[in-house]
């Protein structure tokens, strides 16, 4: 028994020695899985499908997202990313209040379409209170109002062979070497055709403010907030989403981020 | 030698160890038992692996938006956080605060603002803490999820196999008499005087337990709570949680509990004898204590 009596001091050693060890282990060993294009990151990366397909399996196509009642809207929402472009195409709609502003439709529907935003307002619309969820971290709730997209893609009769709805967006979001780089984005058909998936125009009861994106934002509620493309010009359906930008179906997806955003 | 000697000397079995009856060499009074089935070592070794990467991405993560708040979301045009790090440029040059319930310390160097030399800057928890150590929201989530996938396969395959080969009733369950000992294993570890049988004590019982049973799944659970999409399927989280917000603070503490058993944990086998306890956790055999002279005031402890 005596043995394994361990005295104080052997103790206090053994302590300092591991948690000396532990200290001089820093993480920067782990910095290479930064790396993009190595193959130990494609692996781990490859958990977002599992996370995706496991998603598509418990979630019903028309599961809805928890909607708020009023007394949630406690502040107003909170915008991130870009929240005022200076393009100068934008920056001419601001100053014409939209009236020049088209939303179109394009890419593989058998009938391209365009539409003002007066005549999005006339069409049947849909108010949700909905929880904005950023991939920083934080949520804020708030209500919007728009025309469900599924709406839209009937009307401009989807070709059966896409598989995508890219959105593409008015705002530069990053100036690199070779210019201005758009910002855009990408969902699959079933959250396109999801109930809550609305092209907003509206927010707590007001027209979208610039910051939120002016004058028409997708909302797409089972998913962060990345996914939801601001200031939108135009969306294309689309069987790949390898001639988009760097291919990986949106700005942040370029950057490393997952395409399937539901976690 | 391992065939010699008695297996399983399961101290209610009524009869001593059979090495016990030979008086050798001191070795051989402390009979070697088999104490972990492949599977309990299996998935110790997975979970310390993916809990380490799980702890450090997880700062990472926590680093993009360093405030805690409670409940469905997060306090802009009014105040819901009980926990913040911030920095400021002050007349003594920058400073790191943390503000936990609205009081606020200067943690500068460890908490808040870090660094040395031009790598001083502004983070919650330090580049040694984090994964990458440079901030990275995209790699620390893309780690993140691959690891709670391998955690969540980990901890079903644990509990299935424990039911099946009754791991989890035979050593895990604390029985009444574990409980009776309580006071007396409390006093025992305090006084860093370890009992080396193959059954656990109980306090390992309820601190192993209490992870496993309670800790690991909650940290799924508020996990999940955090998914815009799980909170669709499962929308009962929101409500057990207290929101979206609240399941994120749980799962931040849940992470600092955690960190705690593993620093206690890590001191018990370093004070217990820290090659016999490694042995067991790779190879399956433990060097248990010689048994007591008779008669034991108390059989079977």
């Amino acid at each position: 028994m005596a043995k394994f009596m361990l005295s104080r001091r052997r103790f206090l050693t053994a302590a300092t020695i591991a948690g000396s060890g532990l200290a001089l282990s820093g993480c920067d060993v782990f910095d290479a899985l930064g790396d993009r294009d190595s193959t130990v990151r494609s692996v781990i990366e490859s958990a977002n499908d599992l996370t995706y397909k496991a998603q598509r399996l418990v979630l019903g196509r028309e599961a809805l997202a928890r909607e708020y009642p009023k007394s949630e809207i406690r502040q107003p929402q909170r915008p991130n990313g870009s929240t005022d472009p200076d393009d100068p195409y934008y920056r001419s709609l601001v100053a014409s209040n939209f009236a020049d502003y088209r939303f179109e439709i394009g890419g593989l529907v058998e009938k391209p379409l365009s539409f003002s935003l007066d005549e999005l307002r006339n069409m049947p619309s849909r108010t949700q209170i909905t929880r904005h969820d950023c991939v920083e971290g934080w949520s804020c709730i708030a209500e919007w109002t728009g025309v469900q997209l599924s709406r839209l893609l009937d009307q401009a009769k989807v070709k059966p062979e896409a598989r995508y709805v890219v959105f593409k967006c008015l705002d530069t979001i990053e100036e690199s070497a070779s210019g201005g780089i758009k910002y855009y984005e990408s969902i699959d058909m079933i959250d396109a055709r999801h109930p809550q998936t609305i092209m907003a125009y509206g927010l707590n009861g007001k027209p979208l403010p610039v910051a939120n994106g002016a004058p028409l934002r997708c909302r797409v509620e089972r998913q962060l907030g990345y996914k939801m493309a601001k200031y939108v010009k135009s969306i294309e359906l689309t069987d790949s989403l390898a001639q988009f930008g760097q291919g990986h179906g949106g700005y942040w997806e370029d950057n490393g981020y997952d395409w399937y955003a539901g976690i | 030698m391992l065939d010699e000697i008695e297996m399983r000397p399961r101290l209610d079995a009524g009869r001593p160890p059979a090495a016990a009856a030979a008086p050798e060499a001191d070795t051989a009074r402390r009979p070697l038992v088999y104490r972990q089935s492949a599977w309990t070592r299996l998935t110790h070794w997975l979970w310390a692996i993916s809990l380490f990467f799980l702890l450090l991405t997880g700062l990472q993560i926590f680093n993009a938006r360093p405030d805690l708040y409670i409940g469905q979301q997060s306090g802009f045009g009014f105040d819901n956080a009980i926990l913040s790090f911030s920095a400021a440029n002050t007349d003594k040059g920058p400073r790191g605060y943390t503000t936990v319930f609205g009081k606020t310390f200067d943690t500068t160097g460890v908490l808040g603002l870090s660094g040395k030399g031009d790598d001083l800057g502004p983070r919650a928890f330090p580049a040694w803490a984090t994964i990458p150590s440079y901030q990275d929201l995209a790699t620390g989530r893309v780690i993140h999820f691959f690891f709670a996938w391998i955690l969540v396969a980990t901890w079903l395959v644990w509990l299935v196999s424990g039911i099946l080969n009754g791991h989890i009733r035979r050593d895990l369950l604390p029985h009444g008499r574990d409980l009776r000992r309580l006071p007396r294993d409390i006093a025992d570890h305090i006084r860093f005087r370890f009992h080396h049988t193959r059954d656990y004590n109980v306090l390992q019982k309820l601190s192993y337990g209490g992870v496993l049973f309670i800790l690991l799944p909650l940290m799924i659970l508020t996990g999940l709570t955090m998914s815009p999409g799980m909170d669709t399927a499962l929308p009962f989280l929101l409500d057990l949680f207290g929101g979206r917000q609240t399941a994120r603070t749980i799962h931040f503490i849940g992470m600092a509990l955690i960190v705690l058993f593993f620093v206690v944990h890590i001191l018990m086998v370093l004070a217990a004898g820290p090659l016999n306890e490694l042995r067991s956790i790779i190879t399956g055999w433990y060097r248990t204590d010689p048994p007591a002279p008779a008669p034991m005031p108390e059989p079977g402890e």
